[in-house]
């Protein structure tokens, strides 16, 4: 295959990600969004007007970037979870394994479904927390980068969840037992100068927690560890994801008999 | 002429030690209609799978067109359509948008995609349906759609693992006129059935596979020249009561109205219809009993009988 023919492979999976999502949104893209404003009602308003300030920030704007990140997390990877396995599943992965697409571009392709996702989520969140606090963008460019690493990583990992599932089971036990506390014990609602030592620690492996606070950093110019080491974590687990998943497509494991 | 399909020495143990090809050699030539036929779990679909890059082959060699494919599986996999056994496609799709997205994994900008499935989904009888989704389409016109699909980036090998099961005799033959259409027209096909009369109406060369080696690999009229037997039914105007005799022919009254008869080679039918008629009976149709090339497979494959006179022929 030539470049030329290569884009027009990646685009057709990007284009048919886009449209799965978008054809079923009562259950893609609505209950983020029910679930969001939830929380912002809940966490934000309701309790977080008797809890005060956070780091020197009014509560609901200290939660409000952890609650976006929430989104994309979330989004990104059961995109690519429920895609890919679905098509395993269904045995209509076959279409692309006959095919001269390189495994790289399937790859790429399912992890732009996945992240196209994920940021349109984000985006509609960022636009709702708006109605509930008042926040302004400390950094665009940070912003920015790492709303997409992360959700490129988020992607990754659904993707490799995808290829190792074997059935349904598979592809909720990651979400619901691993997912799910990462992201609550990644500082969404707290920050780390209120764990102790030893459990402040114990959450520096959390990978959600370096992109919650440089998310965080981004929007409202506070955070519980430097900037440069939350991106080269995020970037760091990114690139081994990376990796593996392509290993694993291009050994066929799980995919070829 | 480079054949469209080489195969050498292609062996399969799958992870739990089962051995589904012993070391298969087999050569299609370009412009072929070949038949891959056996029993179930013979091996044939773990060949179709190693050809479409579906199952990982242990050891061999397979070339499509002189491209191998593990060295040049790009330019290998352009060569290759495949209709697989199962339906294998989003069902929750429509038939023109499976298509489509089929052509841009083979890098077919969406003009040219959208014309192709427009010629394809109307010669198969499917244009009316295609923006219905597809898991409303009934069983034949999932199975035409999946021939839609394999010829959407215009393969000039098509491998067909059992296309017409399960669709009905009037569908079947118009799928058969297709394929012999496509055929005509340069494509080589290898298909595998288990409706052996179709093998027969289709197909140029056989190889018969059986326990992952391959015990015929032939012509068509090659093989069914093997045929040293056959059992014709005759049907008689007059009402038989018992059977009657002739010499050098064993008969059998089938009812009333038909008898069946054995008939060697070399022995004439003309004989048979000669001395029924002094005997005042006259025939006034006539049929084999079984399809001719499934009496041969039967020999081959459950009695064994290549096994016995010493292993894999090619002719």
């Amino acid at each position: 295959m030539n470049s030329s023919q290569k884009w027009i492979a990646f685009d057709t999976i990007l284009r048919r990600e886009i449209r799965r999502f978008l054809r079923i949104w009562p259950q893609t893209l609505l209950p983020p969004i029910i679930t969001i404003v939830l929380y912002f009602v809940i966490f934000g308003q309701l309790i977080g007007s008797r809890i005060g300030t956070m780091s020197g920030l009014p509560y609901i704007q200290f939660v409000a970037p952890g609650l976006i990140m929430m989104s994309v997390i979330t989004n990104s990877y059961s995109n690519v979870v429920s895609s890919f396995f679905g098509s395993k599943f269904q045995r209509n992965i076959e279409e692309l394994l006959v095919s001269p697409t390189p495994n790289w571009i399937i790859l790429l392709g399912y992890v732009a479904g996945g992240m196209s996702r994920g940021l349109g989520v984000g985006f509609i969140v960022t636009l709702l927390s708006l109605y509930f606090a008042d926040f302004s963008i400390h950094s665009l460019p940070v912003t920015i980068a790492i709303v997409l690493m992360t959700s490129l990583m988020f992607s990754l990992a659904g993707l490799i969840n995808a290829i190792y599932a074997a059935n349904f089971d598979d592809i909720s036990i990651i979400p619901t037992f691993v997912l799910t506390p990462l992201t609550y014990l990644g500082g969404v609602f707290y920050s780390m100068d209120l764990l102790s030592e030893f459990w402040r620690n114990l959450s520096m492996i959390n990978p959600v927690l370096y992109m919650v606070n440089a998310f965080r950093y981004g929007i409202a110019g506070i955070t519980d560890i430097p900037i440069v080491w939350a991106f080269s974590m995020v970037g760091l687990f990114s690139l081994v994801l990376f990796f593996l998943a392509l290993r694993l497509l291009e050994t066929g494991s799980r995919l070829r008999s | 002429m480079q054949p469209a399909l080489s195969i050498k020495n292609l062996r399969k143990t799958y992870d739990n030690q089962f051995e589904a090809l012993k070391g298969i050699d087999l050569d299609v030539a370009t412009g072929d209609f070949f038949a891959l036929l056996g029993p179930n779990g013979a091996g044939k679909s773990t060949t179709i799978g190693i050809i479409c890059s579906l199952v990982r082959k242990t050891e061999g060699v397979v070339t499509i067109f002189g491209h191998d494919i593990d060295r040049d599986f790009s330019i290998a996999k352009q060569f290759v359509g495949v209709v697989p056994q199962e339906f294998n496609f989003n069902q929750f799709e429509k038939p023109i948008d499976i298509l489509v997205a089929q052509a841009g994994y083979y890098g077919i900008k969406a003009n040219i995609a959208l014309e192709r499935a427009e010629k394809y989904l109307k010669q198969l009888g499917l244009w009316e349906r295609r923006n219905e989704i597809s898991r409303t389409l009934s069983g034949g016109m999932k199975r035409r759609l999946m021939i839609a699909r394999a010829l959407i980036h215009e393969p000039q090998l098509l491998v067909l693992d059992e296309p017409t099961a399960g669709v009905d005799i009037e569908l079947r033959r118009s799928m058969w006129e297709f394929l012999k259409e496509i055929n005509d027209q340069g494509t080589t096909i290898i298909l595998t059935t288990h409706y052996l009369e179709e093998a027969e109406s289709l197909c140029r060369n056989i190889a018969i596979i059986d326990h992952g080696t391959i015990v015929k690999n032939t012509s068509m009229k090659a093989l069914l020249k093997q045929l040293d037997r056959e059992t014709f039914i005759l049907d008689v105007r007059e009402e038989l009561t018992e059977c009657p005799t002739l010499e050098g022919y064993p008969l059998t009254l089938a009812d009333g109205h038909s008898i069946e008869v054995d008939v060697t080679k070399g022995q004439s039918m003309n004989e048979i219809f000669i001395e029924l008629s002094r005997q005042n009976i006259h025939v006034i149709s006539m049929r084999n009993k079984a399809n001719r090339l499934e009496e041969l497979f039967f020999d081959m494959v459950e009695k064994n009988l290549i096994d016995a006179a010493g292993g894999q022929t090619n002719e």
